[in-house]
């Protein structure tokens, strides 16, 4: 029954994930986002409801989540006509990671939490939602390199296929990063907190996790601009992929 | 019921020496509209329209050709009823214009009417006209692209920097296009901080005209680090402005928009990292390519057009029947009334009576009012109309 939601949702953002490939479509699409988006919070709420404990602590349910997280962060900052192509690069992602997420049990209802502080609750969610904020800085990096270029190339359509001005997504992708490392610095100190409670060592995902931080951390600081800023906040992301998809597994297990 | 007409020429049929003696100003046009009678008169650069409703149009042809102080056989177009409104809804949309979606005419539509004072037809072909030009611009991408080299190097300006407010520009040289573009610039915010020429004395007029400064052409590295965007367009034979000159450490993006035959702008200053570098070929290809879109989307805009055109042959088709569905309703009224006098009844009976025989004359004539309208729509609407008025005696009702 909880399970149904999932349909909704993944027509909502697949819809969105199609849509946003025209202009003419683009308000389809954000509808498409929203509704999504709704269905998939409440598929949550009833995952929440029927959990003992925590319901997000396997792999492929903290994925469920973190889609969540991406769309709603999109939801905020970029859910505009003018952000059109910004939804056309989160949403298939978001899309497929919600396919990947069911496919591994993700979107069940009534899991069995394996977690149950709230420092390890904290820890999740807030890493998770610093994973959608840099994973939006991504996207923005990336459209910043794609108009960057076109700009270069002086490509004689750059008026008809409009994309954010440059220094609105350097901006954006900045303030992102800015919004998301706070978060991420408090999710790990909740994480460090419980691995000194359980004595537990110090596994890949922690070492890529404090790395990525470390990358995010510089681009704050150094504040670079133009390409070097783009290319640094998708060298982040490259570690965050890391950590979602390829180290997951051992650190959930 | 008074029919429309236009009469009128435009840069489609009518050189610029003929154009520019019809042409009027707002006052004057406003004026020849009222000597004809019912008629409000269009007059722009492009084209003098007289639209008029129950006016010969012989008069109004007269009326150009007097201003024109020649014939005008083989240049005036003359349109009637629904082709006269579909012409006017084009221009409004501005698909009639040199530059497809331009907006200025709209505006100028808009003041031709509220300076004329037309009847009730001619008002509502004008009213649904400025309706049809407004969802154009909505429901369309037509009027959003620039049309002009200079309205485009702003444009990719903003696609740089986002809001122009605040930014700063170089005027490089103190040619008509540098200016325009640098006008461009300043109407989306930014503000013209420096005018360099060789002659300071000329850079310095232009730079008063913009609130800037004027300084000389060897100035011109020492300012670099001081503007965002910087427009050349002297000619000088030699560039003006070098890839060496650009400070090295930028944190804004400096645009760089060479209008300039020989070019102003090294080239290899394109490449260096942080500045754009637009010349007057990539600005020419850039509008080529939105006009092309503007092209596309008037293909939409033609089909909101003939939408609005089919709703106002509709409205009109309905006018045609209208006195018609009057006098039947009349007529039943009137022997309702003088029946109902006859009879010797109580008030509340009367009332009754009142109230049952008028909703009897109700039903009894809903349905040859619905059947007459919709023959209006289908071009039937006058043999309708005929009939109705000849079965009912209605041949001395006024139509």
């Amino acid at each position: 029954m909880v399970e149904a939601l999932f349909w909704p949702a993944l027509l909502g953002y697949g819809e969105a994930a199609v849509a946003y490939a025209s202009a003419r479509t683009a308000r389809a699409a954000t509808w498409g986002v929203r509704l999504g988006w709704l269905a998939q919070t409440a598929l949550l709420a009833a995952q929440a409801v029927r959990a003992d404990g925590f319901p997000w602590s396997t792999w492929a349910a903290s994925l469920n989540l973190f889609v969540w997280l991406v769309v709603g962060t999109y939801l905020i900052w970029g859910c505009r006509p003018r952000f059109r192509l910004l939804g056309l690069a989160v949403m298939p992602l978001a899309a497929a990671l919600f396919v990947v997420a069911r496919l591994g049990g993700g979107t069940r209802g009534g899991s069995v939490g394996g977690y149950g502080s709230l420092f390890l609750v904290l820890h999740v969610g807030l890493v998770l939602a610093a994973f959608a904020g840099f994973t939006l800085a991504a996207a923005l990096a990336a459209l910043y390199l794609w108009q960057e270029r076109r700009l270069k190339s002086r490509a004689p359509d750059i008026l008809r296929l409009r994309l954010p001005p440059l220094q609105s997504l350097e901006r954006l992708t900045w303030r992102t990063v800015a919004v998301s490392l706070p978060l991420l610095t408090l999710g790990l100190a909740a994480g460090v907190v419980r691995m000194r409670e359980q004595r537990a060592g110090f596994d890949a995902l922690e070492a890529v996790t404090l790395l990525t931080w470390l990358v995010y951390g510089g681009f704050l600081v150094l504040r670079p601009s133009g390409r070097r800023a783009s290319y640094l906040a998708l060298g982040g992301f490259a570690l965050v992929i890391v950590t979602r998809l390829a180290l997951a597994g051992s650190h959930f297990a | 019921m008074t029919g429309i007409a236009l009469v009128g020429l435009s840069h489609h049929v009518a050189p610029v020496e003929l154009r520019e003696r019809v042409t009027l100003d707002l006052p004057a046009a406003a004026e020849l509209a009222r000597s004809l009678g019912d008629a409000v008169c269009l007059s722009t650069c492009n084209r003098t329209e007289l639209y008029i409703a129950g006016v010969d149009d012989d008069e109004a042809a007269a009326a150009l050709e007097a201003l024109a102080r020649e014939p005008l056989d083989g240049v005036l177009y003359r349109l009637h009823e629904d082709a006269a409104a579909l012409h006017l809804f084009r221009v409004a949309a501005g698909l009639d214009s040199l530059v497809p979606g331009e907006g200025e005419i709209l505006g100028q539509v808009r003041d031709a009417y509220e300076a004329a004072l037309p009847g009730p037809v001619l008002d509502r072909v004008f009213r649904q006209a400025l309706a049809v030009g407004k969802r154009v611009r909505t429901e369309t991408a037509i009027g959003e692209s620039p049309a002009s080299v200079s309205s485009a190097a702003a444009a990719l300006a903003a696609q740089v920097f986002g809001d122009l407010t605040s930014r700063r520009v170089l005027l490089v040289g103190a040619g008509r296009i540098g200016e325009l573009a640098a006008s461009s610039l300043a109407a989306r915010g930014a503000e013209v901080a420096f005018v360099a020429n060789r002659t300071v004395e000329t850079a310095a007029e232009l730079a008063h005209r913009f609130g800037g400064v004027a300084i000389p052409l060897d100035e011109i590295p020492a300012r670099l680090g001081e503007v965002d965007v910087v427009v050349s367009s002297t000619s000088s034979p030699e560039p003006v402005v070098h890839a060496r000159d650009v400070p090295a450490r930028r944190r804004s993006p400096l645009f760089f928009i060479d209008i300039a035959v020989p070019r102003d702008v090294d080239p290899a200053l394109g490449g260096l990292s942080g500045c754009f570098l637009y010349d007057i070929d990539d600005l020419e290809a850039v509008v080529a390519e939105t006009l092309a879109g503007r092209r596309a989307e008037a293909d939409r805009a033609e089909q909101l057009v003939a939408e609005e055109v089919e709703r106002f042959r509709r409205w009109r088709a309905a006018l045609d029947v209208v006195p018609a569905i009057a006098s039947l309703r009349a007529r039943a009224e009137e022997i309702r009334t003088a029946e109902l006098a006859k009879v010797r009844v109580s008030d509340d009976e009367r009332r009754t009576l009142e109230s049952v025989t008028s909703q009897i004359l109700n039903k009894l004539l809903h349905l040859p009012t619905v059947r007459m309208k919709e023959a209006a729509v289908s071009a039937d609407g006058a043999v309708y109309a005929d009939a109705v008025r000849h079965l009912f005696g209605l041949e001395e009702e006024p139509r």
